[in-house]
């Protein structure tokens, strides 16, 4: 009775609900699909059947809508979207059809994108539907505008820091990112944003596009001071109701492209699947039939490229179900209308480790012009844009992925002497920069507090008013990037006024405003001279050979010099016993006797297990669980074979109990039995980097035990599901192949005595 | 068309001048650092952008030659002016069609910005097509 009460009463529900209800996806929201709502991936009821209508030159009905009742958007669209050229033969086509030739080697991008000039908002979100997740990977891997992918950073700090800013542009080009942007907890410290990032960028390699994301006025006129070579904060919306809510119209923002064009700054539009949505107008469409809209009216303006895939809105759009593929279905769309595509992966969507993965996979994959738009380089924490996608914490995760699938994310592995170095040498800059301009004197202890912090939670630098007060002198004086390059090389930064003037002199020739351009060694690469002419295998970008070692130094790879070097034998000849040869091994005599056969390479390759245990005081705890349980034991070195079963039966037909142990260098270990198959042990530790001494002497006592005629409890060996293999793996394969180095097919088993130094 | 090939800072070196005359060149180190090349040299030209719209045209892309056409007209026009303009251009700044198209005659007459005044008259009757012509505020 009193039993049964002290019992917990059962549960109402299978318990594995409350385990994942406590795993970081359900930090996630999940929305019902809803079309009416405006929650729908694709194929919203309410989204209009493609059709166009062509009179006297001129575009008199898109999609279902008559030109006295366009909005602004399709208006905008129809007069400079559309190429009434190729319209009549594009529209006609297929959609289906149109699909499959996006995923046909055969037809190449040139023509695809000639067609898709002449398609409405509504056949390319039909075009799109009919594309499963690895068809739109494969389509975007032939429809990329830059052969070469690469990638883009952010780069902010909670504190507006300049020196940290510098430091951390230095570190994002050290790690290859080709782009760097920056915006700021306080608006007015743009200027100084500017020269902290611009300053960093310069040194180790010139050529990072930099942009400063602020208001418009204000980041045109960064630009004009030489400051900034890119600008991307041009939102569009697929609604017009977005659009005038957002305060612009198709023409501001067409204008304000042109602007940009003018003063010779890269530019690229904002869009992004669940943006209308978010802002409350989103006329019950579909999120991949509004992007459509977004994509058409951006090609229509004459940008060269896009910022799209969800962006603020990706964790809305992933929320919603298939939004996972409609966000890369937007990048896909954006390169068939021949626009650059940085494709997202600019947010955090999710905060489910799993789910952020694999949405980086299309992008990272397939290669987009920019797999992030903005890879937070920074500490999550630090990103004025609110997290990444990837952040700061997760970089090397990133450049895992890359070398797993042998795919190009931009980015190359740091060492710790190189981060070290463009850190310092960056804040050096920035500080005698500012010195020289009369702007600051950052102390010594400033600097350095900065060099080796992660993020500024570590820093002690500029108070918040000292930044606002760098920044208003830039700008008050007119600074400009001439005067930074005088600066850098009157302190003697020379290649870093050098790397800033090549930044300069791109913008007289324009080179760059051309679609998808970049700067490596010097040179423009964009899809003018960089065409993506891939055709099916070993066609279009391959990593190179150079590249490919770049991609696979991992930090801290281990190699067989490694596990078999001077530092990794730490118990090389500091054993408590030496093992003596003592002739071949004997059938024994004595029936509570247990024979522990040790692998090939015992003592003489491998000096500790997997787990880092000394092999002799592994012995010693087999030894002794043996004798505690009132068994005798007797030591063989088994060298034909170093696999476990055959080692533990070897032993087993040796020992006069018919019981033997068997256990490898590396720590695996097995009770057998003289007359059991070789793979039916009695008792088997496979897991040796999670067995104890303490488990080899049970181990030792129960194969004396079973010696004895009894039945002992098995020894287990608890395990919590970490991923051991990942962890170990390669040590292991390293270690055994020593002891199957060490096996000779013919030798005999050979007996072993132990000498104790004592 | 033309014998223009990319990138232009290469093709063009000859071709090309500065806002203030100077050649591609002279956009040396040294001679920043004498103050003979000053912030002024290091913005884009008309002529470069002209190019860089024949060569985008050349792959196909018209409407990106198109908009590097119309900032060729914006070379020489003031950031006020640009900021003016992009200011009328918001929803509801312009009290009606007139200012839009009053200011697509200056543009037109003071630049010789004829592409961008028959974009600013596109706008002017999208806008009043659309009723956009409203006080926001």
């Amino acid at each position: 009775m009193s039993d049964q009460n002290s019992k917990p009463p059962l549960p109402n529900r299978w318990q594995r609900f409350n385990q994942w209800d406590k795993r970081p996806l359900r930090l996630d929201r999940f929305a019902r699909e809803d079309a009416k709502n405006g929650f729908a991936a694709t194929n919203s009821p309410a989204d209009p059947k493609p059709s166009l209508k062509i009179s006297q030159g001129k575009v008199v009905q898109l999609d279902g809508v008559a030109e006295a009742d366009f909005d602004l958007i399709d208006e905008f669209i129809a007069r400079h979207h559309i190429d009434l050229s190729v319209a009549p033969e594009a529209m006609a086509l297929d959609a289906r059809d149109f699909a499959r030739s996006l995923v046909d080697i055969n037809i190449p991008r040139s023509e695809l994108t000639r067609l898709a000039k002449g398609m409405t908002p509504a056949k390319l979100a039909e075009v799109m539907g009919h594309l499963s997740t690895v068809e739109l990977m494969f389509a975007q891997t032939k429809l990329r505008a830059r052969r070469t992918p690469a990638n883009q950073a952010h780069v902010t700090n909670a504190k507006d820091d300049p020196l940290q800013l510098a430091a951390d542009s230095a570190t994002a080009v050290a790690l290859g990112f080709d782009e760097i942007e920056t915006t700021m907890r306080v608006a007015s410290n743009g200027w100084a944003n500017a020269l902290g990032c611009v300053v960093g960028a310069a040194v180790g390699r010139g050529g990072v596009l930099f942009q400063c994301s602020i208001e418009e006025a204000e980041e045109l006129t960064i630009g004009m001071a030489g400051f900034t070579s890119y600008a991307e904060t041009v939102s569009v919306y697929g609604t017009e109701g977005s659009f005038i809510d957002g305060d612009d119209t198709p023409w501001s923002k067409a204008f304000l492209t042109t602007a940009y064009a003018a003063r010779g700054i890269k530019a690229r539009c904002t869009s992004g699947g669940g943006s209308e949505l978010l802002m409350g107008y989103h006329d019950a469409h579909s999120i991949l039939y509004l992007e459509a809209r977004c994509l058409c009216l951006q090609r229509g303006m004459g940008v060269q490229g896009t910022q799209n895939g969800g962006i603020d809105g990706a964790p809305l759009t992933y929320s919603v179900p298939g939004g996972g593929r409609e966000i890369f279905a937007e990048n896909v769309m954006a390169a068939l209308l021949d626009l650059e595509c940085a494709s997202g992966n600019d947010t955090r969507a999710s905060s489910s480790e799993i789910r952020v993965g694999a949405k980086i996979m299309p992008a990272l994959v397939s290669g987009t012009d920019f797999i992030c738009s903005g890879f937070g380089s920074i500490l999550s924490y630090d990103n004025s844009f609110a997290a990444s996608l990837f952040n700061g914490e997760e970089i090397e995760d990133f450049l895992a992925l890359q070398r797993d699938f042998v795919v190009e994310g931009g980015l190359t592995p740091l060492t710790e002497d190189r981060a070290l170095d463009v850190r310092r040498r960056a804040v050096d800059a920035v500080a005698a920069v500012m010195e020289e301009l009369g702007l600051a004197q950052p102390r010594d202890d400033q600097k350095a507090s900065v060099v080796f912090a992660s993020g500024s939670l570590e820093t002690d630098t500029f108070s918040a008013g000292e930044v606002v007060a760098i920044s208003r002198k830039i700008k008050d004086s007119g600074i400009t990037a001439t005067d930074v390059i005088k600066a850098l090389h009157k302190r003697g930064f020379v290649e870093e006024a050098r790397n800033l003037l090549s930044m300069l002199r791109l913008r007289v020739a324009g080179d760059h405003l051309q679609t998808a351009a970049i700067i490596r060694d010097g040179r423009i690469l964009s899809a003018i001279n960089d065409p993506n002419d891939y055709a099916g295998p070993g066609t279009g970008y391959r990593i190179s050979e150079e590249r490919w070692r770049e991609i696979s130094q991992m930090r801290d790879s281990i190699g067989r010099s490694d596990v078999f070097g001077l530092g990794a034998r730490p118990h090389d000849g500091n054993s408590a016993y030496a093992l003596i040869p003592a002739g071949s091994a004997a059938l024994g005599r004595d029936e509570k006797e247990v024979v522990i056969g040790l692998s090939p390479a015992w003592g003489i390759d491998i000096h500790e297990t997997t787990a880092g245990h000394k092999l002799s005081d592994v012995l010693d705890a087999l030894i002794s669980g043996i004798e505690n349980a009132g068994g005798t034991y007797r030591v063989v070195r088994v060298r034909h074979t170093a696999d476990t079963s055959f080692l533990g039966l070897t032993a087993a037909r040796l020992s006069g109990s018919g019981y033997g142990i068997g256990i490898q260098a590396k720590g695996t270990a097995v009770i057998h039995q003289k007359d059991r198959y070789p793979h039916m042990n009695v008792e088997l530790f496979s897991m040796a980097p999670i067995t104890s001494l303490d488990h080899y002497h049970r181990l030792g006592a129960n194969a004396a035990r079973f010696a004895a005629g009894e039945n002992p409890e098995p020894v287990l060996v608890a395990y919590n599901g970490e991923a051991l293999l990942a962890k170990h793996h390669v040590k292991t394969a390293l270690l055994f192949a020593a002891e199957t180095g060490a096996t000779d097919p013919s030798a005999l088993p050979e007996e072993l005595r132990l000498e104790r130094h004592t | 068309m033309s014998d223009i090939s990319y990138p232009v800072m290469d093709s063009a070196a000859d071709k090309l001048t500065t806002a203030t005359g100077k050649k591609l060149s002279d956009l040396t180190l040294e001679n920043v650092l004498a103050g003979t090349v000053t912030a002024a040299d290091f913005s884009i030209t008309r002529e470069a952008l002209l190019l860089q719209a024949e060569v985008a045209r050349l792959a196909s892309r018209r409407t990106l030659a198109e908009n590097f056409e119309r900032a060729s007209e914006l070379v020489g026009v003031p950031n006020e002016t640009i900021f003016e303009i992009y200011e009328l251009l918001r929803p509801g700044r312009a009290a009606s069609a007139d200012v839009l198209k009053e200011r697509a005659r200056h543009m037109r007459s003071v630049y010789g910005a004829n592409r961008i005044a028959t974009f600013l008259e596109e706008a002017a009757a999208a806008y009043e097509r659309r009723s956009l012509f409203r006080r926001r505020y």
